[in-house]
């Protein structure tokens, strides 16, 4: 299994810089995630590790090796792409015995490891099947067999589940997880959901207009986001952010607690939070509305069900946030700084 | 610095392969296409002649002859007028037909067919059937039309001129609109369902269609089959060739027929590419103001 | 004015949208008839013809639709066993299948090529390649005439193969060009990442995928060779290498003597083979018109 690296990757297109320096190392066997909105570049990014393009400036390593300037055959990765590109006119056997094909592999050979892959995902039943007959879930596994039946050394993969249906995401999700850390084999993992990046990854790089804002474990981009950006990109509801006089602080709702409900700590730092609306979901309750001194702000509360504390709507309500929770950032660049204290 | 695919990698440089697959085109049409037109205008410099075939270079000598002569000069502006006439309307048959030919009934696939032939039949031949139709003593026109009592004696359909011109009009809208009708079928075919829905449930009826949604959306579509209609007709010689070889007496010659006359027939290798050369800037100009027309009206 | 359904002539309502909707139907019709009248009916005439009597045929009061005498099979006959008329075709089928090939070997690469890779010079050569058909046979068949002459290629089929690809090429790469478009790039930058080069992605992923579009330029390069006439006429006058555009018109004249219903015949028999082929085709050539069309 091989090490991914990109040393000071820039892209551009004509006047669009896709990848504005990135500085990237996977480690072995690594699920690796890349986070971010639609033209963030982590798609590009992909592509240049697979070959598809050609970095303006910088270094892309492969085991160590520098790839920069080999065709995609010439590199050893999979690639999956997110309409999973099955070849209409051939069958789901050819499909996946195509990669082997191209290395020559003997028909015999091509057979058994045919049968293999396909036995990975337990789709043999289909083997002789076109893909215009399969469902989405089965095309999705038709495309994970043609990629690992080489048994490549890192495989890409960009945005696979969004074309399936939501019931069906999550089961999927599990079984790649589960394959992934049996066989150990480095993933680069493209999304735009960040419940996903969450699930799935061993560490996150969220990335925004084609840098990367911070690589880091789940735990470390969501309780400790590097600027405002990442913490306002993962979780849902995203982190409250406020103005103070010089620099912005925020919560996460789920760490927006009424009284009666929060702790008993003195380190908590009160607000009034006046509700202007609940949404019952069941699950959770959300509490829109805002805090005194920043009405402007929509700020949003989220409470568990296991929390039945009535809260009516259209009235202030003591709220409070502890301090090891709260988020401070510079109000200029976003990036994350000490804890100061609030004025407001 | 942009780092380059790797020589050894050869048949994966986008920029070599874009290379190897249009040079033998962009070569042959240089040489085949290019050449030529180089060539027509270098004989039009010339008195060249199938008799005296060396190019003495003679200014404008050649072209003062071909435009002092009238006949060329009535070609010029049959040329024009039969693009523009015939053309305005191709277009007004071709939009009928292809809302036609959109729509399903029974035995379309025979009305299809039978459209196509006008089109699809080489230019010359299907110019014979209509030398008949058109002939002196024996036009099946003049014979229903002495039937229906309208006239009582022939038409002349190629021996007057006036009348002439217009059987040559008729025999290129007849041939030309089936090709139009195909590319503005194309362009309707393109026309989102939703935009028709739309316009149902606001209540339009079918001519307000027609005039306020549909044909404005097929502008540029119909500007692309007025483009081959036009390019199609100016640039065609069979026709007049077949039908009345320029008669009569010159009043239906164009500019690719006397060219013929003059250059193949006649000889005057030098005046035949110099009347042929004047094609250039007629059909330039009015694909010029079809464009401009067309970009005007851009809806979508 | 309120919602029909709440008007109480509702019913009448109804039979009136009835009647106006079996209105429009007829009216279809009678136009489809109309219009197919127009298109067939020199065809017609001359389909009928082909079988008439020249007693039939050289009388003024006849009607020209009806064969008012028996039918005969003389006029076709003459045109099979005393005319160069199967020359004319054999010549046609040659030079339209060789220049079909040719059409193929020269535009797909370069359709491709301008669907395909990002070039700056890309559109303009695209446009490049179109511009041709502003600078027609008939503009340059002069001095073509002499270039073919000094080729020595005068009086043969190869002056018509070596030529017809300036008229068939072009339209048919922007055909082709609207098919390529229609395949996700996806599909090639899968097999490359599977391990095949850029052109052996292309051979064994595109081209299988583009069949359709293949066979719709097959048609139509050999019906543009079928129909060119000046080039024809220009380069080869000696009978045996006339092909039908040229020979029918020509040939089938001894004189001032037409024979009419031989060269109906001959308009007829080549006619409605190329209709039917192209009717089979025609839904291809609209989505590769449209596709082309539609993704720019």
């Amino acid at each position: 299994m091989a090490i991914v690296e990109v040393r000071g990757l820039r892209k551009e297109f004509d006047e669009v810089v896709a990848v504005d320096g990135v500085d990237i190392r996977s480690e072995e066997g690594e699920f690796l995630v890349l986070l971010g909105p639609s033209g963030c570049g982590k798609t590009t990014l992909l592509r240049m590790i697979a070959g598809l393009e050609e970095p303006t400036e910088g270094q892309i390593l492969l085991g160590d090796e520098e790839v920069n300037g080999l065709p995609p055959r010439a590199r050893g990765a999979a690639m999956v792409f997110q309409s999973y590109a099955l070849y209409p006119h051939m069958t789901v056997a050819n499909n996946i015995a195509f990669p082997l094909k191209a290395q020559r592999t003997e028909p015999s050979e091509r057979l058994e490891k045919v049968k293999w892959a396909a036995g990975l995902f337990g789709i043999e039943h289909l083997l002789n099947r076109r893909p215009r007959q399969l469902s989405g879930g089965e095309r999705q596994r038709v495309a994970l067999a043609r990629a690992l039946v080489r048994e490549p050394s890192v495989f890409l993969l960009d945005e696979p589940l969004s074309n399936l249906d939501a019931k069906l995401r999550a089961a999927a999700r599990d079984d790649l997880m589960e394959f992934q850390r049996r066989i150990g084999i480095t993933t680069i993992y493209v999304t735009h959901d960040q419940v996903e990046a969450m699930g799935m990854g061993d560490r996150i790089a969220v990335m925004d207009h084609g840098k990367v804002r911070q690589l880091g474990t789940p735990e470390e981009v969501y309780h400790h986001p590097a600027d405002t950006f990442v913490a306002r990109f993962l979780g849902s509801p995203p982190m409250n952010l406020l103005e103070d006089e010089d620099f912005t602080f925020g919560f996460r709702p789920e760490h927006f607690l009424p009284e009666g409900v929060a702790p008993d700590e003195n380190n908590r730092i009160p607000f009034t939070f006046f509700v202007s609306r609940i949404e019952y979901l069941g699950s959770e309750r959300y509490l829109y509305g805002h805090i005194t001194g920043h009405e402007e702000t929509k700020v949003i509360a989220m409470l568990p069900a296991t929390v039945t504390l009535p809260v009516t709507a259209n009235r202030d309500h003591e709220f409070s946030v502890a301090q090891d929770q709260m988020r401070y950032f510079d109000r200029d660049q976003g990036v994350r700084i000490p804890p100061q204290p609030l004025r407001t | 610095m942009t780092t380059r695919t790797r020589d050894r990698y050869l048949s994966d440089n986008p920029r070599f392969l874009a290379g190897v697959f249009m040079a033998p085109t962009i070569i042959y049409i240089l040489a085949l296409v290019g050449f030529p037109f180089v060539l027509a205008i270098i004989y039009a410099f010339t008195d060249i002649t199938t008799g005296s075939p060396d190019l003495e270079f003679v200014g404008f000598d050649t072209f003062r002859a071909v435009l002092a002569d009238p006949v060329f000069r009535r070609a010029l502006a049959n040329t024009f007028w039969f693009a523009v006439i015939s053309n305005l309307f191709v277009v007004i048959l071709a939009t009928g037909l292809a809302e036609l030919l959109t729509r399903d009934f029974k035995g379309k696939w025979f009305v299809r067919f039978l459209i196509l032939l006008p089109w699809v039949a080489p230019v010359s031949l299907a110019t014979i059937t209509w030398l008949w139709t058109f002939d002196s003593i024996f036009s099946p026109i003049d014979w229903v039309l002495r039937q229906v009592g309208l006239i009582s004696e022939n038409m002349f359909w190629l021996g007057r001129p006036q009348l002439a011109m217009a059987s040559v009009i008729t025999v290129q809208v007849w041939r030309i609109a089936p090709l139009a009708a195909v590319i503005v079928m194309a362009g309707l075919t393109a026309i989102p369902n939703e935009i028709n829905d739309a316009v149902a449930v606001d209540g339009a009826g079918p001519w307000r269609r027609l005039f306020q949604i549909t044909i404005p959306l097929l502008a540029p579509i119909i500007a692309v089959a007025v483009l081959f209609g036009v390019i199609l007709t100016i640039s065609d010689m069979s026709v007049v060739f077949v039908l009345t070889r320029g008669g009569p007496t010159h009043s239906t010659q164009v500019l690719s027929t006397w060219a013929f006359f003059k250059g193949i027939e006649g000889g005057a290798l030098g005046q035949g590419a110099a009347v042929a050369l004047f094609l250039f800037p007629v059909l330039v100009g009015i694909t010029a103001v079809v464009l401009r027309l067309a970009r005007r009206r851009e809806v979508l | 004015m309120r919602p029909a359904w709440q008007r109480a002539d509702v019913a009448e309502l109804r039979t009136r949208s009835r009647r106006r909707h079996r209105l429009g139907r007829v009216g279809i019709y009678v136009t489809a008839v109309f219009f197919a009248f127009l298109a067939v009916f020199p065809f017609s005439w001359a389909l009928i013809s082909m079988f008439k009597r020249s007693s039939d045929l050289y009388v003024k009061a006849n009607n020209p639709f009806w064969l008012n005498e028996p039918p005969t099979l003389d006029h076709v006959r003459l045109l099979f066993l005393e005319t160069n008329y199967l020359t004319f075709v054999r010549n046609s089928i040659v030079v339209g299948l060789a220049v079909t090939l040719v059409t193929l070997l020269f535009a797909l690469p370069t359709a491709y090529a301008l669907a395909r890779l990002r070039l700056r010079w890309g559109e303009r050569m695209g446009i490049a390649i179109f511009l041709v058909y502003l600078v027609p046979p008939t503009l340059l068949f002069i001095p073509m005439t002499r270039v073919i002459n000094y080729l020595g290629l005068q009086e043969s089929l190869w002056s018509l193969i070596l030529v017809y690809p300036t008229i068939t090429i072009p339209i048919s790469a922007w055909l082709l060009m609207g098919y390529f478009k229609g395949i996700p790039m996806d599909l090639e930058e899968q097999a490359m990442v599977d391990g095949y080069s850029r052109l052996g992605a292309i051979s064994r992923v595109v081209l299988p995928l583009i069949l359709p579009g293949v066979i719709a330029v097959i048609v139509f390069a050999f019906t543009l060779s079928a129909h060119e006439f000046i080039y024809a006429l220009a380069f080869n006058k000696s009978s045996a290498v006339k092909t039908i555009a040229t020979g029918v018109p020509t040939e089938l004249v001894r004189g001032d003597v037409f024979f009419w219903q031989s060269l109906q015949a001959a308009v007829v028999l080549v006619a409605i083979p190329l209709a039917l082929l192209f009717n089979a085709f025609l839904d291809r050539f609209i989505s590769g018109f449209t596709m082309g069309a539609v993704k720019g």
